[in-house]
């Protein structure tokens, strides 16, 4: 992995002089630089390659359909590296192991799933190496990586914060007029199935996931078709984070072929749709009529992600809890 | 009442192996508790206490109220509306077809922008404010008009539609102004034109449960009514235009289906909110799936009642009467499934019995009437038939002897026993005062039967035990729960569903959302 992370950041620093833009660089004649488009070079070390695929239930494991897509290993270079593409098998089994987390994650005290939110955070950072490589690779000028990069770690460190602050702002002790206790706090809602946006790819992704997981839902993510690895290289920093298996789940695919089904699975609680096409989110909106989900779709542009102050904003994480209200006689 | 005698067995622990005899003891408990029936004779018969109705004068046909005008139908048809305690006609009303709607609505868009949207919130509470006065001042003939419409006894409506009616008017009326306190930072604003449709079962507190937060966060509203019960709403129309309210910001339209189907369905509209059925509650989230329209849903109920052995039982036997017979059940929330921990079933149920024997059934307007009409026939006949499912699935019917007015549409109170939870009766919501028991032996066993159902709208805990009645509201996955009391409601305290229940919440500063956009 080490190696792999070099080779990216020195084909991106050979090719960043002259393309800032992060587009092409180099041509086939510099095979020498990268070591492996063109012929072999006795005596180079051969670099690892690495399988990436789907995080579920804690685990990495390929797609049950045997299929695959395929990514550029970075910019210039002619490498390919193999993704899976989830089928609505792997949706299903992904919605299992995320339903049967739900009740651990939900039960946990506020305070440490923030802890483990900022541990996530943690993990990012040391991790953020990797994470600004893979979105170099995806297409991602150098600086904009970074940039994202740093926006997606403290999006973390400030979802960790809400964990245990949000219900202070949602509930309330209601004046009802009789001799009760009466009072509305906020729930978890269970497993939300989460369309991520195309781009930022990794900042899109924290930001529909974290909301959803900070109040206690687990969820199943389609992730971004843009660029699948980089959500999986993230999907390593929650594999370290002391996050339990099954709370995140993140499927690389094609959102069309997978998300009307999740859309129409009972075990599925609710929806966070990015992006769709106009038809597509009316018939996932119509399959979810099925359990009554509750449907929540926003379209934001690139630079809304990474205005913090609204992408930070509560109203997220209220949009996936239930609120109940809780009646006591209050008497001798 | 009887004394009751507590169960003559040491009583096992929740969660405690079974006792050793598990076969023979109910056989020995029901001997050494007699059950000892109830009987008054004559003690107990009441002399009629009609409220009257002179004064009351319905119009002999209504028609819709758009734009501030009392409209007739384009299609110029009509139905009847009739008292289902006397299947006789109390008025006609009006047919609203799509142009109707498309009037209404459009009134409502003109209101929104040239009045409702322009006044000063504090007017604009003022405005609802006056609502709720104006309901206080009317409320003898509302409540009347309710029981003869709908078919609910007087002392319900009396007591608590109407004037928990003005209470919901008079609460939201004073957010008016102090939305961006409510949201603090959050910029909250109005969506526009609202189209809304009620039920029937609880008529003009449903109206003022969608027109109350819609109108104090400064939206507009086309309510329509169920065609069952549209004379409270009407006559609520009639007070909003008494009221001076700017024309069109409420318009009222009656109808069926058909003309709920094309309010929802209605391009300009932005916010739909139902109260109703969670089949007719799918529909209708699915004719506006893809569209930009906000929807909260208020759908059907299954609650689980929990009656632990440790529970206050003579409270908690109130409690259950009140939470499946209030309104006949005809109450989405009702605690139509009876949970009761096995160390105390037979007692419970033979107190239910008794309790039971002493409900008085008949007249709506009589003020002793604990058990009023059926709504309706098609109500009727869909009781029947769940009641039918369930003694063909062999559980078994308790119906205590009730005499059964001639004319009109009743049925009486009755229990299932031997409930197991596939049966019928304890999956669907049967909206009629039909009660289904089951029992169960630990807390755990209570809190999975009782989420076993697709509903989630509200659940019953009854024990004396604190840290127990929290631990199961914790893990009842329902938006309201009552613990050691039921079916209690107030405006500044939010109520709505989970799973198939519903989404939204309306009541308290968390219903205020339904109706705003908010940062």
């Amino acid at each position: 992995m080490a190696k792999k992370k070099d080779e990216v950041g020195q084909a991106a620093e050979s090719g960043g002089a002259s393309n800032p833009a992060g587009g092409p660089a180099g041509s086939p004649e510099n095979g020498a630089t990268n070591g492996h488009s063109n012929g072999v070079n006795v005596g180079e070390r051969v670099p690892v390659r690495k399988a990436y695929k789907l995080y579920l239930g804690g685990a990495f494991v390929r797609s049950e359909s045997g299929r695959y897509t395929q990514v550029a290993e970075g910019p210039g270079l002619s490498g390919k590296e193999n993704v899976s593409r989830a089928s609505r098998k792997d949706g299903r089994d992904a919605v299992k192991v995320a339903q049967a987390a739900w009740e651990g994650w939900s039960g946990r005290s506020a305070f440490n799933r923030g802890q483990i939110l900022y541990r996530l955070g943690e993990m990012m950072e040391a991790r953020k190496v990797e994470l600004i490589a893979s979105l170099e690779a995806g297409g991602q000028s150098r600086a904009d990586a970074e940039r994202e990069t740093h926006a997606s770690i403290d999006r973390a460190i400030a979802y960790a914060g809400w964990c245990d602050k949000y219900q202070s702002l949602f509930a309330s002790l209601n004046p009802v007029a009789g001799p009760h206790f009466n009072f509305t706090t906020p729930e978890s809602m269970g497993v939300v199935a989460i369309a991520a946006p195309a781009r930022p790819a990794l900042l899109g992704l924290l930001g529909t996931i974290l909301p959803v997981i900070a109040s206690g839902n687990t969820c199943v993510v389609l992730a971004s078709e843009a660029d699948p690895r980089t959500a999986i290289v993230f999907a390593e920093t929650l594999a370290t984070s002391d996050l339990p298996g099954g709370v995140v789940n993140i499927l690389t695919g094609q959102v069309k072929e997978v998300l009307p089904h999740l859309a129409k699975h009972m075990e599925v609680a609710a929806l966070d749709l990015h992006e769709l096409p106009p038809d597509l989110r009316k018939s996932v909106e119509e399959a979810a009529t099925i359990n009554v989900k509750r449907v929540r779709s926003r379209d934001l542009g690139v630079a809304d992600w990474f205005d913090a102050a609204a992408a930070e904003s509560p109203r997220w994480i209220e949009r996936f809890v239930e609120m109940k209200t809780i009646w006591h006689p209050a008497g001798q | 009442m009887s004394v009751e005698q507590s169960p003559g067995k040491a009583t096992a622990k929740p969660g405690a192996a079974p006792a050793q005899s598990p076969a023979q003891e109910p056989a020995q408990l029901k001997k050494a508790v007699k059950p000892l029936g109830l009987d008054f004779g004559a003690a107990w018969e009441y002399a009629p206490a009609p409220e009257t109705a002179d004064h009351v004068k319905l119009e002999a046909r209504y028609e819709l109220f758009i734009g501030g005008k009392w409209q007739a139908p384009s299609s110029k048809k009509y139905f009847d509306t009739v008292s289902p305690s006397t299947e006789e006609k109390l008025a006609e009303v009006a047919d609203a077809d799509a142009t109707d709607v498309d009037n209404a609505v459009k009134a409502a868009r003109v209101a929104y922008e040239k009045y409702w949207s322009k006044l000063r919130p504090i007017d604009r509470g003022k405005y609802v404010y006056r609502i709720s006065r104006a309901i206080q001042e009317k409320a003898r003939e509302l409540a009347i008009v309710e029981s003869m419409d709908g078919g609910k006894p007087i002392k319900e409506s009396r007591d608590f539609d109407v004037p928990t009616a003005a209470a919901h008017f008079f609460y939201y009326a004073g957010w008016a102004d102090k939305l961006q306190y409510a949201f603090a930072g959050r910029n909250p604003r109005a969506l526009g034109v609202a189209g809304q449709v009620i039920p029937w079962n609880f008529p003009l507190l449903m109206a003022a449960w969608k027109l109350a937060p819609a109108l104090a966060t400064g939206n507009t509203c086309v309510l329509k009514p169920a065609e069952t019960t549209p004379l409270t709403a009407l006559l609520l129309a009639k007070i909003i235009e008494e009221c001076d309210l700017p024309p069109g910001v409420v318009n009222v339209i009656t109808g069926a289906g058909a003309t709920g189907a094309a309010l929802v369905g209605h391009a300009d509209v932005d916010k739909v909110a139902f109260t109703g059925s969670t089949d007719v509650g799918k529909r209708i989230q699915k004719a506006i799936a893809g569209s930009k329209k906000k929807l909260t849903l208020e759908l059907g109920g299954k609650a689980a009642n929990i009656v632990f052995a440790d529970a206050p039982l003579d409270q908690a036997i109130e409690g259950i009467i009140g939470g499946i017979f209030f309104n006949q059940g005809h109450v989405c929330c009702a605690g139509s499934r009876l949970l009761v921990e096995e160390a105390v079933f037979d007692v419970v149920i033979r107190k239910l019995k008794d309790r039971m024997s002493t409900l008085r059934l008949g007249d709506p307007l009589d003020k002793n009437t604990d058990i009023g009409a059926i709504n309706s026939k098609m109500q009727l006949d869909k009781i029947r038939s769940l009641v039918a499912s369930g003694e063909s699935e062999g559980a078994e019917r308790f119906t205590p002897d009730c005499a059964i007015p001639a004319r009109g549409y009743w049925f009486a109170p009755t229990l299932f026993t031997g409930v197991s939870q596939s049966h019928r009766i304890a999956r669907e919501e049967i909206f009629g005062p039909v009660l289904s028991v089951l029992s169960f032996r630990t807390p755990e066993e209570a809190v999975e039967k009782a989420n076993n159902t697709m509903y989630g709208l509200s659940a019953g805990i009854w024990t004396d035990k604190g840290s127990k009645s929290f631990w199961v509201a914790q893990r009842l996955r329902a938006g309201v729960v009552w613990a050691n009391t039921y079916n209690k409601f107030d405006p500044s305290s939010p109520f709505g569903g989970y799973k198939e229940s519903g989404f939204g919440r309306e009541g308290g500063r968390q219903g205020l959302l339904a109706y705003l956009e908010v940062d």
